[in-house]
């Protein structure tokens, strides 16, 4: 496939079958890979849709500087993106994330302040809020509230399973933002009768549910219960025997959050087996594995690798 | 056998620093209601009038009980109940 440039090869990725790892010839998983993206996760979506739209708007102009609380993957997109079109990008990270994750916002230009660990990207939020009160001239696109991200699945993501799976009976992905799960499910849902979208969401060691308060939770503005059909926890030991059956049944090198995905999908296919009923399941692989690599995820035995990860954040 | 129930760190002011206690009850209610009973303040942290708090997510089995049946979901001996803060996910 030939592209003007590099950000117009967005999307378009692979649906792969699992013949596998798919319990019967009936009962079917798909893998969208979401890795064969520009910088490499299904983050370029929503990135390239909320700039686009804040130049729309009129509120970004060369020079301008745009601030975003990130684990990483988004801050990644926006940086290639602010990088190509000259904006200065600004990522609040927490501080337990892989150290790739900062080299490669570093090589895109990409300044990062560090939030505290505790607290995860709950913490992230907060400072980036607090920065931009400071600095009313910065854009923070907020991609746990702009309508941008899950529009980007609505028009992208969910046309594209669609067209390659016409027969698709569930959706499963990683729920963070909520804006992959909210846009294809909406997609999905206005035109697949019964269709299940079910979500995927870390499940993560105790420092990063430091919170002081328990009515300091946080719930991304993009949620809306009522797109779901159900949404499972999903432990980082689940998602990592299931990040490793995926490269060793499949050969897909995939991200931590593409196990936990995996995780739910084995579990909707498990009861629609039971049930007798026929699935095809499509589950999002947001990112391939090389950023984890400096976490241990892939070596040594499940419970070393489930130790070395334990107050990290794999999503 | 009984039903055993994590309790995230900012809640164990109530359990006495126990990570995890058992309870009992025929629904996710009732057991909350039977724990209230040896841990008092606990329910009033978990619900108020219009069911499980904002920021409050409980999963039977790993599974949101908000999309089994809420505060009546069923719970038997055997099961996991996990009680987490809602929290940013690292998706982002």
């Amino acid at each position: 496939m030939r592209y003007d440039s590099l950000l117009d090869s967005l999307g378009h990725t692979p649906l792969v079958g699992l013949p596998r790892l798919s319990p019967a010839p009936d009962v079917r998983l798909w893998a969208k890979l979401e890795d064969r993206n520009p910088t490499g996760s299904v983050k370029d979506r929503a990135a390239f849709f909320m700039i686009e739209q804040a130049e729309k708007d009129g509120l970004l102009a060369p020079g301008t500087t745009i601030l975003e609380p990130t684990s990483g993957n988004t801050g990644i997109s926006l940086a290639m993106v602010a990088h190509l079109r000259g904006y200065t990008m600004i990522c609040v990270m927490p501080e337990n994330t892989s150290v790739e994750r900062r080299q490669i916002l570093e090589m895109y230009g990409a300044q990062v302040i560090y939030s505290p660990p505790a607290g995860g990207s709950n913490e992230a939020v907060r400072v980036a809020r607090r920065l931009a009160g400071e600095h009313p001239d910065w854009v923070m696109l907020y991609q746990y509230g702009n309508e941008a991200n899950a529009r980007a699945h609505y028009e992208t993501t969910g046309p594209e399973i669609l067209e390659d799976l016409p027969g698709i009976t569930h959706f499963v992905a990683g729920l963070g933002t909520t804006g992959t799960l909210m846009g294809s499910g909406r997609f999905l849902r206005e035109r697949v009768p019964g269709i299940s979208i079910v979500a995927a969401e870390p499940r993560y060691g105790e420092l990063v549910y430091g919170l002081r308060n328990i009515d300091e939770g946080f719930v991304p503005e993009l949620y809306d219960e009522s797109v779901l059909t159900t949404r499972f926890s999903v432990s980082s030991v689940d998602a990592l025997r299931r990040t490793r059956e995926l490269l060793d049944e499949e050969g897909i090198f995939a991200g931590i959050s593409a196990g936990g995905a995996l995780h739910a999908a084995l579990g909707m296919a498990a009861k629609a087996q039971a049930a007798g009923e026929r699935a095809d399941i499509a589950f999002v692989v947001a990112d391939g594995g090389w950023k984890y690599l400096s976490t241990g995820a892939y070596s040594g035995t499940l419970a070393e690798a489930e130790a070395r990860l334990e107050g990290q954040l794999w999503a | 056998m009984a039903i055993e129930v994590r309790i995230p760190t900012i809640l164990r002011t109530y359990t006495g620093g126990a990570k995890a206690v058992e309870g009992s009850g025929a629904t996710i209610a009732e057991l909350i209601g039977d724990l209230d009973t040896r841990y008092g303040g606990l329910r009033d942290r978990l619900q108020d009038e219009a069911g499980l708090r904002r920021f409050v997510n409980v999963y039977l089995n790993d599974e949101d009980v908000r999309f089994l049946g809420g505060l009546e979901t069923p719970v038997k001996d055997g099961d996991t109940v996990t009680v987490l803060p809602a929290v940013a996910g690292g998706a982002g």
